[in-house]
């Protein structure tokens, strides 16, 4: 018996919406719904964690429950957000496999589908799949391990490398940064830890892909790469969620430290069902000489509230946020980037592009902070929106606190629409209205996509040809 | 075989601008509309594509037999009409290879790819024969072009979709003497039995480089005289005067 037709439970049928399918449910460790004490104590025990984790957790559910909702600057629609119907912790167990062999059928066909182990025969460094709470699959080349990069569960790299893990998780971002990155800091699951050793350079990327495969739940991965001196590395994650009918939740942290001259890039595809909040903070720290790069794909959620940001902490640091955001129907995006200079001729780059689609919104805010004691620092922000029909709705909120007089900073912004003549030009020679829009919002993201790895280039142009389908007329 | 625009009339907010316009272009021959501004021949070129600020509110438009009314602009296209536009559209970030090879594919059955090989092939010779620059592939479509390299532009395009019929609409304004010449010379090339043309212009000059075979002068939403080449000549040196004696 096939076991695609006997286990699928295709939830979509009539769209070929790409990560809409679930299976049924079948975990062995459920913390239950909503969030007490004895969840946080149920996870460390499935985790099996050390005593200063739980503590850690602890502490940050407190400071989960002290702090409001953002809502004095954010979207009042938070609030419809129920911590007490989310279940926060759903596994099978809390060690991953390093076979796709050994890995349970529903979820290998789940990856299967979204092309992950063929993605990591055909050109990556290592990967990692989570499924709700864990991760089911992470393996890194072996000659990779050999060299010494430590590519597991964040899980695993608090236990087994607890000397590296420990002085800077939670450092780039405290628990109490926002109310989100305390949630995360209490319930956390899964997400990677990556140490690049000392002037190795990852010639191939590392992946990591987050499936939701159940409903009523929070995904709350946690993040943590480490790049040694004058290393090198490309990380990207991909997520996606079946679409339903209630919201789902997905939190996450994720921090980034570059040591002397050490480069990190961190890719980032989503492409949430429409049902999905999605709380992110992320945030890297570059030292002299370190270069970390963003760049944020936001495609599908309900509401994505995302500022990525680098806080150069060395002279001469770089930092860099390239985001691309689409907001359909029902659908918000709330983006943007923070850039922290906190030395001397350090420089960073903004470059936001936002589509909104029907009647979505897409919203940009950008920090940019130079200190009056520093010396050349630079920064250059460019925000562009489109606006693809007469209902499409955004909004730019830039903060650029610059003190001082030697530093350069530019900032440029523009909305534009796409006009009636230009779309009947393309109808004119024989593209549908869909594929006119789709050419067209393809057009105008085509030089941030230039800057992708191709195979991440050619799935997002898929994405976007699906989410333009059925948005116009 | 023919286009054939029976008694159409059109108007654009509430106000008729084709009047009961009535033209016949058999496959193979090229007809020329001439015309004062503001008698309605950009409108005609549109109405036809299929433009959507245009209300027909009487007659046809049968392309080979077949009434179009109810096709969609890009139906229209894929079903053989062109038109090459006055003021083309820029389509930012889009490259003139993707955007060439997207409306090819647009004419390709479901699941079929089209050869890229042997579409670069077609495109460079048709661009040599253009007198274009290879790098042209890669610019954004008609941003930042300059009036010529628009128009050279849309004779590609022509070229490369192989249309039934082709609308040349003020192909000619904007062109320096050399450059109309390479467009006419492209649009000369095209010139089959088994295609038809119609040509869109206020002056004269361009059919010394394009002879058509029939002049028609359109007025006020209606064709008022049609003649052989000679009458575009003779508009040219009597000019338009005489639609007022008549009126």
């Amino acid at each position: 018996m096939s076991s695609e037709t006997a286990t699928v439970q295709q939830v979509a049928a009539e769209k070929d919406d790409i990560g809409n399918f679930s299976y049924p449910e079948n975990h062995k460790f459920d913390a239950g719904y909503g969030l007490t004490k004895d969840t946080i104590d149920y996870i460390s025990k499935v985790k099996d964690e050390p005593a200063w984790i739980n503590e850690f957790r602890h502490k940050a559910l407190e400071v989960f429950r002290s702090k409001p909702m953002p809502t004095n600057w954010a979207t009042e629609d938070l609030n419809a957000i129920d911590f007490d119907a989310i279940r926060y912790y759903l596994s099978d167990g809390a060690t991953p496999k390093r076979s796709w062999d050994e890995v349970p059928p529903e979820v290998l066909e789940t990856f299967d589908r979204l092309g992950v182990p063929e993605q990591e025969r055909a050109f990556l460094a290592g990967v990692e799949a989570q499924y709700d709470s864990e991760a089911a699959y992470s393996n890194v080349k072996e000659a990779l391990a050999d060299e010494g990069v430590i590519f597991v569960t964040c899980s695993e790299g608090l236990k087994e490398h607890e000397e590296i893990f420990r002085p800077w998780f939670g450092k780039v971002i405290p628990v109490g940064d926002n109310k989100f990155s305390a949630l995360n800091s209490a319930v956390m699951s899964g997400g990677s830890f990556i140490y690049i050793p000392k002037g190795v350079k990852l010639k191939h990327p590392l992946q990591a892909y987050f499936r939701i495969n159940s409903e009523n739940f929070g995904q709350f991965e946690r993040t943590l790469i480490i790049a040694d001196e004058g290393s090198e590395v490309m990380y990207m994650e991909g997520c996606t969620a079946p679409k339903f009918e209630t919201a789902t939740l997905h939190s996450a942290v994720v921090e980034l430290v570059a040591m002397k001259g050490a480069k990190i890039q961190y890719i980032t595809v989503q492409n949430w069902s429409s049902n999905v909040f999605n709380l992110v903070t992320k945030r890297g720290l570059a030292h002299e000489d370190a270069e970390i790069r963003w760049i944020d794909c936001n495609i599908g959620s309900r509401l994505t509230m995302k500022y990525p940001g680098v806080v150069m902490k060395g002279e001469r640091a770089r930092g860099e946020v390239i985001s691309i955001a689409l907001a359909n129907d029902g659908q918000h995006q709330d983006t943007g980037a923070k850039m922290i200079h906190a030395a001397n001729n350090t420089t960073s780059n903004v470059v936001s592009k936002s589509i909104s689609v029907g009647e979505g919104r897409s919203t940009y805010r950008g920090q940019v902070h130079i200190p009056k004691h520093l010396k050349g620092c630079k920064n250059n922000t460019e925000c562009d929106a489109l606006l693809i029909n007469p209902k499409s709705r955004t909004d730019t909120y830039p903060a650029i606190s610059v003190k001082g007089n030697q530093h350069v900073t530019q900032h440029e912004a523009s909305v534009s629409q796409v006009s009636q003549e230009m779309l009947f030009y393309m109808q004119q020679r024989g593209l549908s209205e869909t594929q006119a829009m789709s050419l067209a919002v393809n057009g105008f993201i085509n030089d941030l996509v230039e800057e992708f790895p191709m195979e991440y280039s050619v799935e997002l142009k898929r994405l976007i040809d699906l989410e333009m389908e059925g948005s116009v007329g | 075989m023919s286009l054939t625009i029976e008694n159409l009339q059109a108007s654009v907010d509430g106000t008729p601008i084709l009047k009961g316009l009535n033209l016949e272009i058999p496959a193979g021959e090229v007809h020329a509309i001439m015309g004062p501004n503001g008698s309605g021949k950009s409108t005609l070129s549109k109405v036809i594509a299929g433009h959507d600020d245009y209300e027909v509110t009487g007659g046809k438009v049968l392309l080979d037999g077949v009434d179009i009314d109810e096709l969609e602009v890009d139906e229209r296209s894929r079903a053989g009409i062109f038109l090459a536009f006055q003021y083309p559209a820029e389509v930012p970030g889009v490259s003139n290879a993707n955007f060439l090879r997207a409306a090819l594919q647009a004419r390709m059955p479901e699941g079929e790819e089209i050869d890229a090989v042997a579409f670069y092939k077609e495109m460079y010779a048709k661009m040599d024969e253009l007198e274009m620059d290879r790098k042209f592939t890669k610019r954004a479509v008609n941003e930042g072009f300059s009036g010529g390299e628009k128009k050279r532009n849309e004779i590609l395009q022509m070229m490369m979709l192989d249309p039934r019929y082709a609308l040349l609409d003020e192909t000619d304004s904007g062109l320096d003497i050399d450059a109309l010449k390479v467009v006419a010379k492209g649009v000369n090339s095209m010139r089959s039995p088994n295609r038809g043309f119609l040509v869109i212009t206020h002056y004269q000059r361009l059919l010394d480089y394009i002879k058509p075979d029939v002049v028609h002068v359109m007025s006020d939403g209606q064709i008022v005289k049609t003649g052989g080449a000679e009458l575009a000549l003779e508009l040219e040196k009597d000019g338009y005067d005489f639609l007022k004696q008549s009126a």
